[in-house]
């Protein structure tokens, strides 16, 4: 039997890995998005243009702006000489954010009153404004500190895991349980499908395969191929993006075959529900698209209410996500892994008998 | 293939007619049965109805980037009185989810976990050395894994500290705080909610996934299950079988875009500024390049998987990350600030995010549509010319 098994699992490797466009479908796209998405997926701010209106001519809002030309999110300060300009300017885009200073601003520095400005920022894109304003707002209250309010008292903010919250290292750990879904689901899923639609599928049920064989055939390519790719992904984490590799190699592995196990499952369970590719495809789709939103990716997951907490709680990818940073920057072994590490084992095991129990009656 | 006036003998009545002319009755007629094919198989209405409310509300509600609640663990190993009143201090802000911890170490191991994303360490030491005016500090800890919480974390907690100290500092040494006042605005969405961007921004998404994914399996599936060769038979024409394909789907494509600003607005109150008639005209260039691209690569790879395999990557996939709707364009590397250029939904987003928030804007919208309608032109050219050669 395991004979036939082993014959089972090669047919479907050949299927996907024999022919060279299929085989370049699983491996380029992956290599692409390990080059570009690091660099896009980014919340940090840079290149940014900074526009100033500045009606103040005495010393301290020069120096002001001048100092925050020189924050790094800045490229270019643009100096508007209107309230139209400065709202043209950002009603354009051609400005992140806008600064506004009045004219009694140096005076009132100089006799020691409270002087204001204003930020602006784009509604449109308040997310860089707020993250930009952050910037603005240091760079003024290390100008106030200078002109000598009380900094007797201080606050020192330390960053662990990641000193310098390079966004990479929160990026690319997410992106090896990220990327390794789409191709590991699209295997399992549209594999049973095509059976169905070329009517190869009734030959497999027929032949002496029972059908729990037939199901570990079809789940074992998924994860052979969920692990590679996320190895690969890691291993370009680690050595080409040089993010720190702090925990234990094997809960690595462990979480990555786990995880294969879990979309396996989901991929086996959408192919028994769909009788064309096309319904697998989609099934896949209307699956993976909800699951980033709700891994904790995009936004943090405490700030969900508590019906989708619950969801993104039940979601692997969650937990596959927590996994690999934990691993990369937590220094995670098993047993840190473990409350991540069942509800994976969890969801293959439902997933993956709900699957056998839909095979089982496609014969009956 | 090859051969074709062995193609043309069989198929269209003239040797030179494939790819030009258009009979309407034909066309009508192919229309009605891809529109059949569209309607009849339930997950063509899950993705072009089903899904697109639901990733909607999730980017309405699931996403918050503006971080609305922080889990803060607190160690005050001192109870002098500016101790206290830092705590309270921070107790009295609802942003706080404050978690006392007996340790530094049993902190760390709850942030490790992800039960708290930083604390707050006040020294034995703090309010001595505060009364003296000796420098004394507190220390923030931030889970630097996520690191726009992280972001998030200290700049809050900067802002309490701020606070308080202004409101502790007369009394330590009796003249008001001098300095700066620095207040904040955002124009066209003034509470900055991030479900007012981030919306209009995901129909862009939607939209990409109803013209690319759909379109893509559309022209492989009758390859692989051999009727393009039955139809090729018929005197259809390319121009017309290419038609057949793009209008049903730019009509579901109009009708989810319909729906989703529906929802937006009347559902989930996000705000629409700008004019419907150009929100119209920027979907129809969108759609226009979404399906032509689709389209592309259904005619060119022939097979379902490889065509749904590469209408994800270099459709869905950029549309979710490079069209700049979660991540802002301007803060990529040059290479990849040029490579966004190549895909329409950035631009459709961009349009969307100004047509919902901020109006009508030409200096936004016309390069935008420009581009939209020269990337429609380019795909559905291509796409075309690939039509006819099969057919040749």
């Amino acid at each position: 039997m395991l004979k036939r098994l082993l014959a089972l699992i090669r047919k479907e490797l050949q299927i996907v890995l024999g022919n060279p466009k299929s085989r370049g479908m699983l491996i380029m796209p992956v290599v692409l998005q390990v080059i570009l998405f690091p660099f896009a997926a980014t919340m940090e701010v840079r290149h940014a243009t900074l526009a100033v209106y500045n009606q103040d001519a005495g010393p301290a809002s020069v120096e002001l702006i001048q100092r925050m030309g020189r924050a790094a999110a800045f490229d270019r300060v643009r100096l508007v000489h209107s309230e139209p300009e400065l709202r043209a300017t950002l009603e354009g885009q051609d400005a992140l954010l806008g600064v506004a200073i009045p004219a009694d601003f140096s005076r009132r520095l100089l006799v020691g009153e409270t002087a204001p400005l204003q930020v602006i920022l784009d509604g449109r894109r308040s997310n860089s404004g707020q993250i930009a304003t952050g910037y603005v707002t240091q760079v003024v209250s290390a100008y106030a500190v200078e002109r000598g309010a009380p900094a007797a008292t201080t606050l020192d903010v330390r960053n662990i895991y990641n000193p310098n919250l390079h966004s990479m290292w929160h990026v690319l750990p997410s992106l090896v349980a990220i990327i390794t879904t789409i191709g590991c689901l699209f295997v399992t899923a549209l594999s049973v499908a095509r059976e169905r639609e070329e009517g190869t599928f009734d030959q497999l049920l027929v032949s002496p395969l029972t059908p729990l064989y037939i199901m570990i055939g079809k789940a074992v390519p998924g994860i052979l191929i969920a692990l590679a790719q996320g190895l690969f992904i890691a291993g370009a984490a680690a050595w080409g993006f040089r993010v720190p590799f702090t925990g234990d190699p094997l809960v690595l592995v462990a979480g990555i075959l786990c995880y294969g196990m879990a979309l396996a499952g989901i991929g086996l369970f959408i192919s028994s529900i769909c009788m064309t590719q096309q319904q697998a495809f989609f099934g896949v789709f209307a699956f993976m698209s909800p699951a980033v939103l709700l891994s904790g990716y995009v936004g943090p997951i405490e700030n969900m209410p508590l019906a989708l907490r619950i969801l993104a709680w039940s979601n692997p990818l969650t937990h596959t996500i927590l996994i690999m940073k934990g691993v990369f920057l937590k220094g995670f072994g098993f047993q840190q892994a473990w409350p991540d590490l069942w509800p994976l084992l969890a969801v293959a095991v439902c997933t993956l008998s709900i699957a056998l129990t839909m095979f089982r009656r496609h014969i009956a | 293939m090859n051969d074709p006036s062995i193609r043309n003998a069989g198929g269209a009545p003239n040797g030179r007619i494939s790819g030009k002319g258009i009979s309407m009755r034909r066309l009508l007629a192919l229309c009605r049965k891809e529109s059949y094919q569209i309607v009849r198989d339930p997950s063509n209405i899950l993705i072009a109805f089903v899904l697109p409310v639901i990733l909607l509300f999730l980017y309405g509600f699931a996403i918050n980037l503006d971080v609305s609640l922080v889990r803060l663990g607190l160690l005050r190993l001192d109870d002098g009185p500016a101790a206290v009143s830092f705590e309270q201090q921070l107790r009295g802000n609802p942003v706080f989810e404050l978690h006392p911890g007996a340790s530094q170490a049993a902190l760390q191991a709850a942030m490790s976990r992800g039960e708290i994303r930083g604390m707050v360490v006040i020294q034995s030491d703090f309010s001595s050395k505060w009364t003296h005016g000796q420098g004394a500090a507190i220390q923030v800890l931030t889970d630097g894994s996520e690191p726009n919480t992280a972001n998030f974390v200290s700049s809050y907690v900067q802002g309490a500290f701020a606070n308080w100290q202004a409101a502790r500092a007369p009394l330590a040494d009796g003249t008001p705080v001098p300095g700066l006042d620095l207040r904040s605005r955002a124009w066209y969405n003034p509470a900055t909610i991030s479900r007012d961007y981030l919306v209009p921004g995901s129909i862009a998404v939607v939209m990409t996934i109803i013209g690319a994914l759909l379109t893509s399996l559309v022209v492989a599936r009758e390859w692989e299950r051999g009727t393009m060769e039955a139809l090729l038979a018929t005197p259809v024409t390319a121009a017309e079988l290419l038609l057949s394909k793009i209008l049903p789907y730019y009509v579901l494509g109009m009708v989810a875009m319909v729906l989703c600003t529906l929802v937006a607005v009347l559902l989930m109150g996000v705000p629409f500024r700008g004019s419907f008639l150009v929100l119209a005209g920027s979907s129809t260039l969108f759609l226009g390049a979404a399906l032509g691209f689709g389209l592309f690569l259904s005619t060119t790879l022939r097979n379902q998987f490889n065509a749904a395999q590469a209408a994800l990557t270099a459709g869905f996939l950029p549309a979710m990350m490079l069209s700049g709707f979660v991540f802002e364009i301007g803060s990529m590397p040059l290479p990849l600030r040029l490579l966004t250029r190549v895909f329409p939904a950035r631009y459709f987003t961009s349009s969307l995010q100004t047509l919902f928030q901020a109006g009508t804007i030409p200096a936004i919208l016309v390069p935008n549509d420009l581009c939209l309608a020269l990337l429609m032109v380019f795909w559905l050219t291509l796409t075309a010319r690939k039509t006819t050669r099969t057919l040749d």
